[in-house]
């Protein structure tokens, strides 16, 4: 399954708007964290997605309110796109209580049960086992349920990749793999990293289904993951998805990028998916430069939003810092 | 009271909490159609099949993993790991995934996992096979850690380990899973984090987990009837939540403390308890708290020195009496 094999089809007016919005509110959000960095608002570890966010969009299209998610260290594209408030992730980052996570994550370690995220596995390739053992407890439960896996291509260098490969096509558990390829693992290129970089034939090495798509292209994204997870329901097993993308950013505010050019990275901007979306969305006639202007305002409000109730939470007092470490409730 | 070895307790604490509980599953290597590698789970497959009892490849990070996957969507997941010393390969997993992800998730995520196996030396396996990781997992917050001596107490513990919202590490002892100790009939369950006093005494404290109080209990019949000593044996049972009460009171009651474990002394738990007693017990003693560990070094192979490295009850007896 790749691009050529299944064209996307145009979206309605209305959908091509969602689907620009939410990249519009990750590519505003990370900015904002940026600048809220400097600022030392934020600290820590702070990695964007910023380029990405395609992939998280088209994806999170093809799941259902009570699919599972679980994710990666670089994880505010996917956070939002799930639909964790913006607030309770901007929140997170400056450490409140009123964080997704209570300001015991940060920027790695989102979590929210009600919307099923369950991280923020700041851990490369930490995360592929946990969503296969979400994957059982759907199936074991009787729940007809997908748990998607994001994670980068540098996870294909561990061990967990694999193992969860295995596992997961062993037992057909309903698990999408979603390997974000964005070409870097941290600072080190595909080529000097995997010995082949074909992620697709990997997953035939295990006897899994597999395709990829045009992560820059969130119609694609979304086409091939809503085939995708059309093919898990139906249970034919687990599938991986290879979406070819490219951060834009630094791998984090620490990294002063000198593995790779300024002319690699301006390419990849040009095709970047705010680029993509909406030139497809112009030739066709369904967006004007309005359209644009209207999302954004809408989403810099926002962020702002964001900010400010990030600005206005608590900390945790210090005193509580040993709570939830273990349940507070009796045995069941 | 039927008599049953410590390997027929846990078998029947699974199979109770497998009848109890339609979310209880026991997921390991060989524990289904090869009956488990040292016969814990013997019958159980049969008993129960494929949906409760699952053979996993050998993959380790993988299947503790998913366990935790399985647990926080309300699963309780038992896993078989055929050593703790293979819990090397699944750190990362139980370490961050299990120890942290109710606290990261500001406690709206459980993880009410168990992963269970031998933990011990003396078996001539080697340094490799040998691990005794009780100290290192009780160091996460977020993971309760639990050693069993007997079959009453692995019955019970395994039962409320199974029942407890948090992961628990339940460590066995190849060497004890085939004696026999009396189990009653009726269900029982022992709570996690409380000692039990397993001899009384007057003289000295012998605090221990896991086979060592067995140690301790053979150390104090030798120090009555040779020494005229009186040795009381608390047994700690579970290493993380630690029942410092039953530690203080034994140590205010006979004023001296002998620690035995044998898990490798540097850092160790018993190091825990002597800063326990340091703390809370300084003025209660009488002797300084000695401590008695494997000797420092990885498990050795060779039968003959083996038995040596671990903590004998001949060498329980030498240490109290040099407090006398």
């Amino acid at each position: 399954m790749g691009t050529d094999l299944f064209p996307p089809p145009l979206p309605t007016r209305d959908h091509a708007l969602v689907l620009l919005r939410q990249m519009l509110l990750i590519r505003h959000f990370e900015e904002r964290c940026a600048e809220l960095y400097t600022q030392q608002k934020i600290r820590g570890f702070l990695h964007l997605y910023t380029g990405e966010e395609a992939v998280a969009v088209g994806v999170m299209q093809a799941l259902d309110p009570r699919d599972a998610v679980v994710s990666t260290y670089r994880e505010h594209g996917h956070a939002l796109a799930r639909g964790i408030a913006p607030g309770a992730i901007m929140a997170e980052m400056f450490g409140r209580r009123e964080g997704c996570s209570g300001g015991r994550g940060g920027s790695m370690h989102l979590f929210d049960a009600a919307t099923r995220f369950y991280g923020g596995g700041a851990i490369v390739g930490g995360g592929l086992p946990v969503a296969v053992g979400l994957a059982l407890a759907d199936r074991m439960q009787g729940r007809p349920q997908v748990s998607c896996c994001f994670f980068g291509e540098g996870a294909a260098a561990e061990g967990e990749f694999h193992e969860s490969m295995n596992l997961a096509q062993l037992w057909r558990l309903p698990v999408l793999f979603v390997c974000e390829n964005n070409l870097y693992a941290m600072g080190s290129a595909l080529s000097i990293t995997e010995s082949s970089a074909d992620f697709t034939r990997k997953a035939s090495g295990y006897g899994m289904a597999a395709g990829a798509v045009d992560g820059m292209d969130v119609l694609a994204v979304e086409n091939s993951a809503r085939a995708a997870v059309q093919a898990i329901r139906a249970g034919n097993g687990p599938f991986l998805l290879e979406a070819r993308t490219y951060r834009f950013r630094a791998h984090s505010m620490f990294d002063p990028e000198l593995y790779r050019s300024r002319e690699e990275v301006e390419h990849w901007r040009e095709h970047g998916p705010l680029i993509t979306l909406t030139r497809r969305l112009r030739e066709a006639g369904l967006f004007a430069e309005e359209d644009f202007q209207a999302l954004t305002r809408e989403v810099e409000a926002e962020v702002e939003q964001a900010v400010a109730f990030a600005e206005a939470g608590t900390w945790e007092p210090v005193e509580d810092l040993c709570r939830f470490v273990y349940s507070e409730v009796e045995r069941a | 009271m039927a008599l049953i070895t410590y390997r027929e307790a846990l078998r029947h604490a699974l199979a109770e909490e497998i009848q109890r509980d339609e979310n209880v599953v026991i997921l390991g290597e060989e524990v289904a159609e090869y009956d488990g590698a040292y016969k814990v789970t013997e019958g159980l497959w049969k008993k129960f099949g494929d949906k409760r009892v699952c053979d996993t490849p050998i993959s380790e990070a993988a299947f503790i993993g998913m366990g935790i996957g399985a647990s926080m969507l309300g699963l309780r997941p038992v896993m078989e790991l055929m050593f703790w010393s293979f819990a090397t390969v699944a750190w990362d997993q139980i370490v961050n995934n299990a120890g942290f992800v109710r606290y990261m998730s500001g406690g709206l995520i459980n993880c009410p996992i168990v992963i269970r196996g031998p933990a011990n030396g003396g078996t001539n396996v080697g340094a490799t096979h040998s691990h005794t990781p009780e100290n290192m997992l009780a160091n996460i917050p977020g993971l309760k850690v639990v050693c069993p001596a007997t079959a009453y107490d692995a019955k019970g513990l395994l039962k409320s380990a199974i029942r407890d919202n948090d992961p628990v590490m339940f460590m066995e002892n190849t060497l004890l899973y085939g004696e026999k100790w009396e189990v009653p009939e009726e269900e029982y369950v022992i709570p996690l984090g409380v000692a039990d006093l397993k001899r009384e005494g007057t003289d000295v404290s012998l605090i221990a987990h896991g086979r060592a109080a067995l140690t301790a209990l053979k150390a104090a019949e030798l120090l009555a009837a040779e020494h005229d000593i009186s040795a009381e044996v608390l047994d700690l049972r579970s290493i993380r939540p630690l029942d410092e009460e039953a530690i203080l009171r034994t140590v205010r009651k006979t004023h001296r403390a002998v620690l035995i474990e044998e898990n490798k002394p540097f850092c160790g738990v018993d190091a825990q308890i002597s800063s326990l007693l340091m703390e809370k017990a300084f003025d209660d003693l009488d002797a300084p708290v000695l401590r008695i560990s494997a000797i420092d070094a990885p498990a050795i192979y060779s039968p003959k020195v083996e038995v040596k490295q671990l903590p004998r009850p001949t060498d329980v007896v030498a240490k109290v009496l040099s407090l006398f």
